[in-house]
């Protein structure tokens, strides 16, 4: 029986339909938390790497990824972990930071600013998502999961969270 | 391989017993920004934890003999490791498990240890065990938030009300004598320190002492009550698996389910 050997694109495809539990309108994919895809005599295995320690995310999107190859003929499917390198959100893909704008949340900025201890930094100039402005204001840099901060629209009053870039 | 057993043991046990400390305050903090700022730390701590019980399990399957646990369950597991251990098998430090007191005193706990942990993991980093380098390079990003967090919180109180600064003081007189042990090294810590493993304390140290002097500064609180405190204030064992009596609450809080339904899951 010929070795079954699948286009990795295809593969990719595949993850593309993966969401985020949390943040459904974010793949797997979009995310940047596939790391490798790698095949070996008819079985798969799926690298990927957590965006938290904590993210309680993580076992239901391993759960999700085994399920969205299940059936496409592997004899063997393997989800594994790597932490390193650490996870950024410079991995985010740029469909990805404009699904997150669309449905209301400040995608992560290019560049990494808050990533180091110091105190009582200058707030990053976040622009809200619901209107534009950048005259917003940060109420807490932790949110409603690890990865986001909670800001204010001062213009339009919205609240809203902003993907903190890590 | 008994000794990196033993020190990876310790690593997850602290942040285990603080995350767990600090997700006592899920659904009581002073805000709801700020609950859910402490109980957002509790779950990166419990998840750095995870990777370092993952890890240290695996040790101790692949090398049997190597460590002086005994559990009926086989193999050993992350929740084996977190669940069916007792209070003398734990090696985390005084600091984390000490009540969580009033906000101040929370707070003040975490920064403390959060100041520790930045140059630890920074030092862990270069460690010559692959495994202890990739969880502190990921950790670490999480524990500058923590860091951040924290000091801005005791400048805030320090530099606060007359409340609040007398609050702190306090916390500060509960808190202090747990830090002394943090530096001094273990049995293991000494010898895998000679392999590259583990991080000189001596320099976690200056790096700790700096920034919780330069916190203490601009929070107005007075510098000599750090500096005068005589050594033998200072409690140890923790690491040896000697702890203060509040381990063993928290342990039956935390461990009961697993102990009375053994296996069970959500």
């Amino acid at each position: 029986m010929p070795e079954l050997k699948i286009d990795t694109k295809t593969i990719e495809g595949w993850l593309a339909e993966v969401m985020d539990p949390e943040v459904p309108v974010l793949s797997v994919m979009d995310l940047g938390i596939v790391r490798e895809i790698r095949q070996e005599n008819g079985n798969l295995e799926i690298i990927i790497t957590p965006t938290y320690s904590g993210c309680p995310a993580m076992d239901v999107i391993t759960a999700q990824i085994r399920l969205a190859v299940a059936g496409r003929g592997f004899k063997d499917v393997k989800v594994t972990q790597s932490l390193q390198p650490a996870w950024t959100t410079d991995w985010m893909s740029e469909a990805g930071k404009q699904k997150l704008k669309d449905y209301g949340i400040a995608p992560p900025l290019p560049k990494q600013t808050v990533c180091h201890p110091d105190l009582f930094q200058m707030e990053e100039a976040i622009q809200c998502p619901h209107c534009g402005s950048w005259h917003t204001k940060r109420l807490s840099e932790f949110g409603s999961t690890a990865c986001k901060a909670l800001y204010q629209c001062q213009d339009c009053q919205e609240p809203f969270d902003y993907f903190k870039c890590h | 391989m008994r000794e990196l057993i033993n020190y990876t043991l310790h690593l997850a046990d602290n942040s285990l017993i603080l995350g767990h400390r600090n997700s006592e305050w899920c659904g009581h903090g002073p805000i709801l920004e700020q609950d859910i700022a402490l109980t957002n730390i509790a779950l990166d701590l419990i998840g750095q934890a995870r990777y370092l019980y993952q890890y240290a399990a695996r040790l101790i399957n692949e090398n049997p003999g190597a460590s002086d646990l005994i559990f009926d369950a086989s193999p050993v597991t992350e929740d084996t490791l977190a669940y069916f251990r007792d209070t003398r098998q734990f090696r985390n430090c005084l600091l984390v498990e000490q009540p969580n007191g009033d906000w101040a005193q929370t707070l003040l706990k975490q920064f403390l240890f959060s100041a520790y942990q930045y140059p630890l993991y920074t030092a862990l980093q270069k460690s010559a065990d692959k495994e202890l380098c990739a969880i502190a390079e990921k950790a670490i990003k999480e524990v500058s938030y923590h860091l951040r967090w924290s000091g801005e919180w005791i400048i805030r109180m320090g530099d606060g009300t007359s409340e609040s600064h007398k609050r702190l003081m306090h916390a500060f007189d509960e808190l202090w004598m747990y830090t002394g042990e943090l530096f001094i090294p273990s049995e293991e810590e000494k010898l895998l320190l000679n392999n590259g493993i583990s991080a000189n304390l001596v320099s976690v140290k200056e790096s700790w002492m700096a920034r919780v002097e330069q916190v203490f500064v601009d929070a107005n609180l007075p510098l000599a009550h750090i500096r005068d405190q005589k050594p033998t204030i200072f409690q140890k064992g923790g690491k040896e698996g000697r702890h203060s009596e509040s381990l063993g609450y928290i342990l039956a809080e935390m461990q009961f389910v697993q102990r009375a339904y053994p296996g069970n899951e959500w």
